[in-house]
C-alpha cells in the first residue's frame, strides 16, 4: 500500500491481481495465434512449429502493461479528474481562430509543396495517392455527414450511390460521348433520385432496422452491378472511361494536348493536379453547402429530427421529407464524388463499392464526431492517408525483415484506432456542437447534450 | 349546431380503442373560444389519449374533431365537409377543420393547434434560440424559397430570419429565459424546461395551445409563475388553451372549464366550482363507487 500526495491510495494488490488476469487471457488469446505456426517445409507438408519466446513475450508486455497503468497512470488519471478543468490557454483559441483559413491554405498549396520537396517526378504519386484519394473520403464523409451526423439516420449503404454516381458516369459518357461538366450533375441528380428511391420504403423504419435495410441497399446495387452484365460489363468492369479535360482541352501528348497549347513539355503530372483542384472544389463545395444548410430551416429541422422526431411532428414538420431530403442531399454528393472517380480511375468495376466502403466512410464520420465538418475532414486523412502513408515505411522492413509489410496491418491499426477514440473520446474527435444561430454570445454545446439519433 | 357561436373546438363521440380496450369511450364536449378548458382525471383515465387524437398522433376509432378559425358561422359547414371526406373547408373569414382526417403536422400547420407533451420533448442538444426556429420551420422554409433560394444566400431569407429571431425573443421575454438563449436546452433546470416548452409551442402562433400536465414537477412558486403565464397568452394573445393537469390549484384558479375523465367515460362537464363539489368527481378520484363517497370522506376527513 502506498500514499501519494492527495492521499489517494494505489491499491498495489489488486493491480497485480488485474495484471495477472490480464496476462492469464493475453496467454489464452494469443496462444493458438502466435504460439503455433503452421510452415511447409520443402517436401511441401505442413508442419507445426512453435514460437514460445514470441508468446511469453507478448505476454510480458501485455502484463507489465496492465500492471504500468494500474500503478502509475491511474492514480494520476484520477488526480486530473479531480483537479478543476484548466480553461484552454490563449494560443489554443488563436489556433482555433487561423486553423480553418490555415487548412484551406495548405490544401490549395498542396501541390506547389509536393513538388517543392519530392521533385517533379515523385509528386504524381503523393498527389494522386495521397491529395486526391483523401478529399475524395472527406467528400465522401462529409456527405454521409448530412446523413447520420445531422439527421441522426443510420446508413450502412452510402457507397451505392457512390455507385450510382460512377456508373452513371462511365455509362452516359462511354455510351452518349456527354463531357464531365454535363454528366458531373447528371450524377448527382441520378444519385439523389436513388436516395429518395431508398429513402420511401425505410422512411418507417428507425434505429437498427433502419441499418439493416440501407445495408440491404447497397448490396442490391452491388449485385445488380455484378450480374447485369449487358449493361455493367459485370466483374470485369468498364474500362476506357473518358477521361475529364481542361475545358475542352485534353491531357495528354498529341499537339492539342494541355502540355502542347501551354507550351509545356508533356508529363502526367498536370492531369494530376487538374484532378487535385476538381475533388478539393467539390469538396469545399460539399463543405459550404452543408455549413450553408446547417443555418437554414432545412438544416435545423435535420437536426431537431435527430433530437426528437415526434417533437418535431407537434410543431408542423413534415418529417417524411425532412428525411428525404437528408437522404438525397447526401446522396448527391456521393453522386458527384462518384462520377469524379470513375473519370479519375478511366475503370471501374463493382469491386469498388464493396460493404467494406461504407464501412470506411462511416467510420470516419464517426471517428471524427458526428455532424462536426473538421472532425471528418481530420479523420479521414488519419484513416486513408494512414494508410497510403503505411506503404511508404520501408524502414520497417529494417527492422521486421524484409517480408513485412505494414499495409497488411491497416485492418489492425484501424481496429486499434476505433477502440482507443471510443475510450478517450466516445464521441468522436470533434464532439461538441456549434450553434447555428447566435442571440448574443455564440457557446459551444457540449457533447452531453446533443443526441445521437436513433434512425 | 350552433347552439354557441364561440365554439372553438368540438369533440363529438370520440372513441379510442386499442385491441381489446377502450381508452377513450364516446367522450363529447366543446371548448369555447378564448376559454381555459381542463381535462381532468384520475391516472389512466384517457386524457393524454384524447389529447393525441385531438393533436393527430392518434387516428380515432370513431368520432369526429372539428376545429374552426375566424368566422364562427364557418360550422354551418360541419356536415356537408363530413360527408364530403375533405380534411378542411375555408370560406369568407371562417375555416373548418376535421382534426381526425389530419396527420399530425397538418394539425399543428394548418389547423393550427400547439402542443406541449407530459415528458418534455425538447431539442436538447440546440440552444433555446434554436428551439424556437424550429418551431418557425414553415414560415422560415417559405422564405427560403424551400431551401433553394437560402443557398444561394439571397436577403429575403435574411429579413425573415431575422423576423423569427425577434418572434422568437418576443416569447422568451414572456418565459423568461432571454437570459439563456444561447444556452443548450438541455441545460436549463426542469421548471424552465417547461415554460420553453410553452414558448416554443405559441412560436408556431397557434389558435389552439393544448399543455400535457404542465405544472407537473414544478414547486409552488413556478406553478404559480405558470398560472400567469397561462392567463397572460389567453388575456394577451387570445388564445385558447386545452389543458390536461393533475394539479387542482392550477386547474381551479385557471380554467373556465372543466371536463372530468374517468376510465375513458365523461362523468362531469361544467364551471370549476360545479366540478369541485360534484359526488361522481369526488369518487372517481378517491377509487370509490358513489355510495360509499361519504363514508371515505369521512374517514380521510375532508
Amino acid at each position: 500500500m502506498a500514499d501519494d500526495a492527495t492521499g489517494m491510495r494505489v491499491d498495489t494488490a489488486r493491480a497485480f491481481r488485474d495484471a495477472g488476469i490480464t496476462a492469464l487471457l493475453a496467454f489464452g488469446l494469443f496462444l493458438p495465434l502466435i504460439g503455433f505456426e503452421t510452415v511447409t517445409d520443402v517436401r511441401n507438408d505442413l508442419i507445426l512449429t512453435t514460437r514460445w519466446l514470441l508468446l511469453f513475450a507478448v505476454v510480458a508486455v501485455v502484463g507489465l502493461g496492465r500492471l504500468a497503468y494500474a500503478l502509475a497512470a491511474e492514480p494520476w488519471l484520477k488526480q486530473r479528474a479531480l483537479l478543476p478543468a484548466t480553461p484552454a490557454p490563449v494560443w489554443l483559441k488563436q489556433v482555433g481562430r487561423w486553423f480553418i483559413p490555415f487548412a484551406i491554405g495548405f490544401v490549395v498549396a498542396y501541390p506547389a509543396i509536393v513538388i517543392a520537396t519530392a521533385g517533379f517526378s515523385r509528386a504524381v504519386k503523393w498527389i494522386d495517392n495521397f491529395g486526391i484519394q483523401v478529399l475524395i473520403y472527406v467528400m465522401l464523409g462529409w456527405g454521409l455527414n448530412i446523413v447520420v451526423g445531422l439527421a441522426g439516420l443510420l446508413d450502412l449503404g452510402y457507397v451505392a450511390f457512390y455507385a450510382v454516381g460512377a456508373y452513371s458516369y462511365a455509362l452516359l459518357a462511354k455510351t452518349f460521348g456527354f463531357s464531365f461538366w454535363l454528366l458531373l450533375p447528371l450524377a448527382g441528380i441520378l444519385s439523389s433520385f436513388w436516395g429518395i428511391l431508398l429513402g420511401f420504403p425505410v422512411l418507417r423504419l428507425r434505429g437498427d432496422y433502419l441499418a439493416i435495410v440501407t445495408l440491404a441497399f447497397g448490396e442490391i446495387i452491388r449485385i445488380v452491378l455484378i450480374n447485369w452484365v449487358d449493361l455493367t460489363n459485370g466483374y470485369a468492369g468498364i474500362t476506357g472511361i473518358p477521361r475529364p479535360t481542361f475545358f475542352g482541352i485534353p491531357f495528354n501528348a498529341d499537339d492539342n494536348g494541355f502540355a502542347a497549347v501551354f507550351g509545356l513539355e508533356f508529363s502526367p503530372i498536370y492531369r494530376t493536379i487538374f484532378l487535385y483542384y476538381l475533388i478539393l472544389a467539390l469538396a469545399l463545395l460539399t463543405a459550404f453547402v452543408t455549413v450553408r444548410l446547417r443555418r437554414l430551416p432545412v438544416g435545423r429541422a435535420w437536426e431537431a429530427l435527430r433530437e426528437d422526431e415526434i417533437a418535431c411532428r407537434s410543431l408542423g414538420i413534415n418529417t417524411t421529407n425532412t428525411k428525404l431530403t437528408a437522404f438525397a442531399m447526401g446522396a448527391m454528393f456521393a453522386g458527384f464524388a462518384g462520377s469524379f472517380f470513375a473519370a479519375r480511375q478511366g475503370f471501374i468495376s463493382p469491386d469498388s463499392f464493396t460493404f467494406l466502403e461504407s464501412a470506411t466512410i462511416l467510420s470516419i464520420v464517426v471517428l471524427g464526431g458526428m455532424g462536426s465538418q473538421i472532425g471528418v475532414a481530420i479523420a479521414a486523412i488519419a484513416m486513408i492517408g494512414g494508410t497510403e502513408i503505411m506503404r511508404e515505411l520501408d524502414f520497417l522492413k529494417v527492422i521486421f525483415g524484409p517480408t513485412f509489410d505494414p499495409t497488411q496491418y491497416r485492418m489492425l491499426l484501424f481496429g486499434l484506432a476505433m477502440v482507443l477514440i471510443m475510450i478517450w473520446r466516445p464521441r468522436g474527435l470533434i464532439s461538441t456542437r456549434e450553434p447555428s444561430v447566435v442571440l448574443k454570445e455564440r457557446k459551444i454545446i457540449a457533447a452531453d447534450f446533443v443526441k445521437e439519433g436513433h434512425g | 349546431m350552433a347552439d354557441a357561436d364561440d365554439i372553438l373546438l368540438r369533440v363529438e363521440h370520440l372513441t379510442m380503442r386499442f385491441g381489446g380496450l377502450v381508452a377513450v369511450d364516446d367522450l363529447s364536449f366543446a371548448a369555447r373560444q378564448g376559454d381555459i378548458t381542463a381535462l381532468i382525471g384520475p391516472n389512466g383515465a384517457g386524457k393524454t389519449t384524447v389529447f393525441n387524437c385531438i393533436t393527430g398522433f392518434y387516428r380515432p376509432s370513431e368520432g369526429r374533431i372539428a376545429l374552426s378559425h375566424g368566422d364562427a358561422t364557418a360550422w354551418h359547414w360541419l356536415e356537408a365537409l363530413t360527408n364530403g371526406g375533405e380534411r378542411n373547408f375555408t370560406r369568407g373569414g371562417g375555416a373548418l377543420y376535421l382534426l381526425e382526417r389530419m396527420p399530425e403536422y397538418l394539425v399543428s400547420q394548418q389547423a393550427r393547434v400547439a402542443r406541449t407533451f407530459q415528458n418534455i420533448r425538447l431539442f436538447l442538444g440546440m440552444t433555446v434560440l434554436e428551439n424556437l426556429l424550429v418551431a418557425q420551420h414553415n414560415r422560415l422554409m417559405l422564405a427560403s424559397g424551400y431551401t433553394l433560394l437560402g443557398v444561394l444566400g439571397l436577403p429575403s431569407y435574411a429579413a425573415a430570419e431575422r423576423a423569427a429571431i425577434e418572434r422568437a425573443r418576443t416569447w422568451l421575454d414572456h418565459v423568461g429565459l432571454t437570459e439563456r438563449a444561447d444556452d443548450a436546452a438541455g441545460d436549463l433546470p426542469y421548471g424552465a424546461q417547461r415554460r420553453l416548452e410553452i414558448a416554443r409551442a405559441m412560436c408556431t402562433e397557434p389558435v389552439l395551445l393544448c399543455l400535457d400536465e404542465p405544472a407537473a414537477g414544478l414547486n409552488p412558486r413556478e406553478s404559480a409563475e405558470l398560472n400567469e403565464l397561462l392567463l397572460a397568452i389567453r388575456e394577451q394573445h387570445g388564445i385558447s388553451i386545452l389543458l390536461i393537469e393533475h394539479d387542482m390549484s392550477v386547474v381551479m384558479e385557471i380554467s373556465d372549464h372543466v371536463v372530468v375523465l374517468d376510465y375513458g367515460v365523461k362523468i362531469a362537464d361544467g364551471a370549476p366550482a360545479t366540478i369541485r363539489d360534484n359526488p361522481k368527481v369526488i369518487a372517481a378520484y378517491l377509487g370509490v363507487p358513489d355510495k360509499d363517497v361519504a363514508n371515505v370522506e369521512a374517514e380521510v376527513g375532508l
